[in-house]
């Protein structure tokens, strides 16, 4: 059992600017559940996607049964038989669950290899579900499944494929505690087939289920490799987190004053429930969770993008009604998304366009015509007070980095004059200098009266910044947290839930 | 909208096939001429043509693209086999020195031309990563434009008959066009139902990343799908032309739109990876029967284009809903 089916030595893989993984070994012994753990962004997805040649790395050496393998897409991977169930699942909804496992591949008649034979397809899939004890018709769309079905039928492609090393990406995080105990079953059935897994997840009371050994990274770098058994769930907490906060956060101390945004016991079905807390004048109040935890769908549905099937929220004592983005902005809120590029800037649009994109109301000279002189004077006045580094600002904004087109971002906010202000990831992918100077952005905010919600995957980051932290996990509040007890182990022990079962 | 009740999904399923039945018993109450089989013929053989076009364009759509360019293509063909099959005592010949060509040398002549233009178009769209509404738009107009150089825009008349024969001749009762209609359809349904070729077209529209990534070969297939067009249409190009009696560059102007809309009608869904023959028909017989009802009764013929768009409007706004994937 100790053999070595895989081997990774010294995987290096750069994006522009930031160095993903940094020289990491890593290997996975035949018939074994190998754990990969790590924070948002340590590198364990960025190391999976260079082994199935999503992006190959830089330089390393990718070892596969004592030979030495060059990886350069997903099929080829198959072909050796890795094989990959992404977090995002990624079927042919509108196709039957057979045609979905054989694409690509169909069985058909004779050597002409032209005519599919659905006979043969359907007999074969029959054997694979009923050889992994999975009661599926073959003939169903797989859209009308649920997605731990999907998922399941990932699995069984995986199989039908022969591959012996399977890599799950974060497979429970939309899985309830039944399917949860059905994946594992079905991983135990892989393992006594000698196929290996390599399982991706955050959820500590999991990987003690599940894993045989655990990998951790942080920050691009390999922390540890041991047995499970050696470890506990402090010591692979601290191997995750330990960092120290090096990072400087300009936080400036200032009165917090009245509750001005209260949320009562919201409920999505499915992602949210009972969620209240309350946020006060010049608060930046951090919400911290894993990815999957539901922040961003909190955000949103307070925002109005997203339906909530119960839940009231009360600005200044007052309930208000907010179904769409259009109320909530007249409640007086600014909403800075996750995603700058997907909904945030426009990028073929000038920096001018960009800032004042939410604000055309004020700039009405009538007849529907709108007041350049006073665009371009409020434009110049942001770019100034934000330091936006443009050449003008009739420059293009996809040209700007991302520091700078996330300034422009809340240029556009602060545009309106929200008294509250969300900001979802509002660092995310941006180097270290604009990050301070974003932070320094948010802390002046706040000293002015502003009241911020700031989503943050970084803990030192929310350390740093937060007058309280919310935790969220699994669609809950775990904890709200004031600043003087923030460490970055007892938020990690909140957002993977340990101290919390309740179901 | 509620899909989980089994009437509900029956109902959803079928919705095309119980409006055109629907359709069909209505008019032969408004109409007695309707149900005559004379009648019946008439509407097979005006819509063969653009049956069979709307047929090529459906496998585009179905691969999450369009192709805009069927109608050149039938116009384009016309005028290459036409110019090829003119009866040598007509003076005014395309090729005045052209000897006399047996039939089938201008009809593959006409469908090498539209194979080649589909996969041309096809070519673009795979390996340029052009949208496939700019490649068959290009081609549309460059196609046309070849049409009118060939005839300087004059028609191409005096075809020999046993080439009208191909449009207007009969076996027994049934039209050689219905037949090859009812040919095109039944090779198109094997292609999508039961080879690997047509699982990749609805993997490729259903979702191109798992198609790459369980090793179908994307642009080649492609290549095949708008040349599948080409052929269509070609094919259509020749029907029609023989039917006219006369080749016009100018003949399958607009068809495009008619096909797509057929198709859509039918249930193909432009988000990709959905549609069906026995849709597409029903589409193609739905707006068939729409004009040949619309005329019987009397009704103006602008009024008729104006319902033709709510139809294809709304027969859009009904499959979005019935394909929304359930959250």
């Amino acid at each position: 059992m100790d053999e070595n089916i895989l081997e990774m030595r010294s995987i290096v893989r750069t994006f522009p600017g930031v160095k993903a993984l940094n020289s990491v070994d890593f290997h996975l012994k035949k018939g074994t559940v190998h754990a990969l753990m790590g924070e948002n962004g340590a590198g364990k997805s960025t190391l999976m996607k260079c082994l199935v040649g999503i992006n190959p790395p830089d330089s390393g050496d990718i070892i596969l049964k004592s030979k030495k393998v060059t990886i350069l897409n997903p099929l080829t991977a198959l072909k050796l038989g890795i094989a990959m169930i992404y977090q995002e699942l990624n079927p042919v909804a509108e196709r039957s669950v057979m045609e979905n496992i054989w694409l690509g591949r169909e069985p058909t008649y004779g050597k002409i290899g032209f005519f599919v034979d659905h006979k043969a397809m359907f007999q074969k899939t029959k054997e694979l579900l009923a050889d992994l004890e999975l009661d599926l018709n073959p003939h169903q769309k797989v859209k009308e499944l649920s997605i731990a079905k999907m998922q399941m039928i990932e699995i069984a492609k995986a199989v039908s494929y022969n591959a012996d090393i399977v890599i799950m990406d974060e497979p429970t995080s939309a899985l309830t505690p039944n399917e949860v105990d059905h994946l594992f079953s079905m991983i135990r059935k892989l393992k006594q087939r000698g196929v290996s897994v390599i399982y991706i997840s955050h959820k500590m009371e999991e990987i003690f289920r599940i894993a045989d050994e655990v990998t951790v990274l942080r920050d691009g770098n390999k922390v540890l490799t041991r047995p499970i058994a050696e470890m506990n769930i402090g010591t692979l907490i601290s191997a995750m987190v330990g960092r120290d906060l090096t990072e400087m956060f300009p936080k400036i101390e200032c009165p917090i004053g009245d509750i001005r945004l209260e949320v009562r016991h919201f409920e999505v079905p499915g992602l949210l429930h009972d969620i209240s807390f309350d946020l006060r004048r010049g608060e930046i109040l951090g919400v911290s969770g894993l990815v999957g935890a539901g922040r961003t769908e909190l955000m949103e549905t307070i925002f109005g993008l997203r339906k909530k099937s119960a839940g009231e929220l009360l600005v200044d004592g007052k309930p208000v009604q907010i179904d769409s983005p259009v109320d909530a902005i007249k409640a007086g809120m600014g909403f800075l998304t996750e995603d700058r590029r997907l909904t945030g800037i426009v990028p073929v649009l000038s920096v001018k366009v960009n800032t004042v994109l939410a604000h055309l109301d004020g700039y009405n000279g009538g007849f529907g015509f709108l007041e350049q002189r006073k665009m371009t004077k409020d434009c110049i006045e942001y770019k100034n007070k934000l330091s936006i580094k443009t050449p003008t600002i009739e420059a293009l904004i996809q040209n700007l980095s991302g520091g700078n087109q996330q300034k422009v971002l809340v240029a556009r906010w602060l545009l309106n004059n929200p008294d509250i202000l969300i900001l979802d990831e509002p660092t995310r992918g941006i180097d270290v200098g604009a990050k301070a100077e974003i932070h320094s952005i948010i802390t002046k905010l706040a000293s002015e009266g502003k009241s911020i919600i700031m989503v943050s995957s970084e803990l030192p980051e929310i350390i740093g910044m937060s007058d309280r932290v919310m935790v969220v996990c699994q669609g809950r509040i775990t904890a709200i947290l004031d600043r003087k007890d923030l460490d970055q182990e007892t938020i990690m022990r909140y957002a993977t839930s340990i101290e919390n079962h309740a179901a | 909208m509620n899909t989980s009740g089994s009437i509900g999904r029956i109902l959803n399923k079928y919705t095309i096939f119980i409006v055109l039945f629907v359709m069909a018993v209505a008019l032969s109450f408004l109409s007695p001429y309707f149900l005559t089989p004379q009648n019946l013929i008439n509407v097979l053989i005006t819509e063969s043509g653009r049956g069979i076009l709307a047929i090529g364009v459906a496998f585009t759509i179905i691969s999450k693209g369009i192709d805009l360019s069927v109608g050149s293509i039938v116009s384009l063909t016309s005028v290459v086999a036409a110019s090829l099959i003119q009866d040598p005592s007509y003076g005014a010949r395309i090729f005045p020195g052209l000897p006399l060509l047996p039939v089938f040398v201008p009809v593959l002549a006409g469908l090498a031309a539209g194979i080649l233009i589909g996969a041309i178009n096809g070519a673009l769209i795979a390996y340029t990563a052009i949208p496939p509404f700019i490649a068959t738009l290009g081609s549309m107009i460059v196609a046309r434009g070849l049409g009118l150089i060939l005839t300087n825009a004059y028609p191409v008349p005096m075809l020999r008959p046993e080439f009208k024969q191909i449009g207007q001749g009969s076996l027994g009762p049934i039209p050689y066009v219905v037949i090859v209609f009812i040919l095109v359809a039944i090779v198109a349904y094997i292609l999508l139902n039961s080879t690997k070729f047509g699982k990749n077209i609805y993997a490729i529209g259903g979702n191109i990343n798992a198609a790459r990534t369980s090793g179908i070969k994307v642009e080649k297939n492609l290549v095949f799908i708008y040349g599948f067009s080409g052929l269509c249409a070609s094919i259509a190009g020749i029907l029609i032309t023989a039917r006219a009696a006369s080749g016009i560059a100018t003949l399958g102007n607009n068809y495009e739109l008619d096909a797509i809309a057929a198709a859509t009608i039918g249930g193909t869904s432009h988000a990709g990876g959905i549609g069906t023959i026995p849709g597409i028909i029903a589409g193609i017989l739905i707006l068939g029967i729409l004009n040949n009802g619309l005329l019987l009764l009397g009704i103006s013929p602008y009024l008729q284009q104006v319902i033709k768009g709510v139809i294809i409007v709304v027969a859009v706004i009904f499959d979005m809903r019935k394909n929304a994937i359930r959250r």
